[in-house]
């Protein structure tokens, strides 16, 4: 028998006090495990496995391809449309996984956090890092089809995507506490994130132009839109895996980069805000569940 | 002697919601029944455990011994009065929770006993224990979901047996089990208490706890109402089951949990 591990001189502690994301994140072990214990239960007895993964967005992009490419005409006026299309929908599927996952994901490790005491920023930071293992063969597929399409490596493009993929990564990271949070106490969140997946997909320029929005909607329109966060990182995407491949000539929207720069500084707030909300509500988790 | 857990004028309310739904919260509010009803699960309760005790905690269901292993264990925050305890804290609070079916046994270990708190080398130190202990080994590489309710709970058991806490909260555990391995449990149970350790024990054997325990406390509708002898605390839950177990009999409903 090993000997003692009483260390008599530690002081007493409120017990379950020391949670929060710097202990999630201390907790690398854990994290690492559970995350490989979410892959391994989503995809429990398929045959396909983590095959799946491929599949659905192979899925999305041949629908979108042909019936806004092809049969609606996208495919002419935009050049390269299968790399415009890709980039925005790996970005935009990042987003919406991410967000339908963290909001299930203390309610679905209910036994858990009911019995044993452990930092709660664990489950919804193991679905972000799940997430992100499934957006990684996505960005592979669409590098492969950007060096295709004539895509030369450049550090602006380097830069772009670096800054589209932390947008999306700290907005969905800072949503994705919030609603984990709010979905203990009201499970019609789960429904009301599952329906708005359809409203984010459309309100980005991932389908179609960003220009369609310009010509067709009034101003102020167009300046909501464009306040999008997630369109700004769906514009740094596309200029990095897509504008360099094309002859030029797309416009976007003016102050890109400044709006981005702000849009991640908004991201940033909402992940404070997240994390703030959950540390407060987390107190309560057990008894709701 | 050094204290372990300090529980001073410790409060929880319960709000059990009957409707969770619009429509049944208007039909209720329509019928003008009440919504939700607070109850009172712990009612200022103050108790300090020292170092290396083994205390037995009765009382009949709902009499708040599992919410105080919870406000102990720091899975729920008391709505007043405060709860302070030494050292790591390991739970055997309903065995199993950690354990996920579609990851085989060896997946399971790591995987349980990160999440009670034990790092990545001391698993790998304790392995061989704790699946030997377990006596699943041939079954180690199968998913835990095909293991018998048995075998499932013995690798749970074992797992929590051998993460080295300070504090050590054991929850109606050792019911389970054929009784050789239950005759195992109680043996670990007393080595982890030669060691210095404290634990807080809940079972409804009283037999085995008076056996086990140095001290015992009796709980009755939240508050303690014995603390002492494990014996005498022992003879309390008897009575009060009588009572209950009379009350039933003469037709009336039993006394509010």
């Amino acid at each position: 028998m090993a000997a003692t591990s009483i260390r008599p001189d530690e002081g007493l502690r409120a017990p379950g006090a020391d949670g929060g994301l710097r202990q999630t994140f201390r907790n690398k072990y854990l994290l690492r495990l559970l995350v490989r214990r979410e892959l391994r239960a989503r995809y429990k007895g398929s045959l396909l496995g983590l095959g799946w993964s491929y599949v659905r967005p192979g899925v999305h992009f041949a629908v979108y391809f042909y019936i806004v490419g092809v049969f609606l005409g996208v495919n002419r006026s935009v050049e390269h449309f299968p790399v415009y299309l890709f980039s925005g929908m790996v970005l935009v599927n990042l987003f919406t996984e991410t967000l339908h996952s963290t909001t299930r994901s203390v309610t679905g490790n209910a036994a858990l956090v009911r019995k044993v005491f452990l930092p709660r920023e664990l489950f919804p930071t193991a679905s972000v890092l799940v997430s992100l293992v499934h957006f990684l063969p996505g960005l592979m597929i669409l590098s492969g089809a950007a060096v295709a399409a004539g895509w030369r490596f450049s550090p602006e493009a380097a830069g772009a995507a670096l800054l589209g993929f932390a947008i999306v990564v700290v907005l969905g990271y800072g949503i994705g506490l919030l609603f984990a949070a709010v979905n203990v106490f009201f499970r019609d969140l789960e429904q009301v994130v599952d329906i708005s997946m359809i409203v984010i997909t459309w309100s980005v320029p991932m389908i179609y132009p960003w220009t369609h929005v310009r010509d067709h909607a009034s101003g102020w329109v167009l300046d909501l839109y464009l306040a999008n966060p997630l369109v700004s990182a769906v514009f740094l995407f596309q200029r990095a895996f897509w504008l360099p491949g094309t002859d030029a000539g797309f416009g976007y929207p003016p102050h890109l980069y400044a709006r981005a720069g702000l849009s991640l500084a908004a991201s940033a707030l909402v992940l404070l805000a997240g994390r703030a909300a959950f540390a407060r509500m987390q107190q309560r988790f057990a008894q709701e569940l | 002697m050094t204290p372990s857990i300090v529980i001073d004028s410790v409060t929880k309310d319960f709000t059990l919601r009957h409707a969770r739904s619009i429509k049944e919260m208007s039909v209720r509010a329509l019928r003008g029944q009440r919504l939700s009803d607070r109850f009172r699960a712990l009612d200022d309760v103050s108790l300090t455990l020292h170092q290396g005790e083994t205390v037995a905690l009765m009382g009949l269901n709902g009499s708040g011994k599992s919410t105080l292993l919870k406000l102990i264990s720091g899975v729920m925050r008391p709505d007043s009065g405060s709860v302070l305890v030494r050292g790591r804290i390991a739970g055997l609070i309903d065995v199993g929770a950690g354990l996920h079916p579609e990851l085989t046994g060896r997946e399971n270990v790591h995987l349980n006993g990160a999440i009670l708190g034990m790092s990545q080398k001391e698993i790998a130190r304790r392995f061989d224990e704790i699946v030997e202990f377990s006596g699943v080994e041939r079954f180690l590489d199968d998913q835990v979901k095909f293991y018998s309710s048995g075998m499932f709970m013995r690798l749970a058991f074992s797992i929590a047996a051998h993460t080295e806490p300070d504090v050590f909260l054991i929850d109606e555990v050792l019911a389970v089990g054929d009784p050789p391995f239950r005759e195992k449990c109680i043996g670990r149970i007393r080595e982890l208490r030669g060691e210095g350790r404290t634990m807080v024990v809940v079972a409804h054997d009283i037999q085995m706890l008076t056996g086990l325990c140095d001290r015992g406390i009796t709980m009755r509708q939240g508050r303690v109402i014995f603390d002492g002898p494990t014996a005498e605390a022992g003879r309390l839950v008897r009575e009060d089951r009588m009572a209950r177990r009379a009350a039933a009999v003469a037709g009336e409903p039993g006394t509010p949990p």
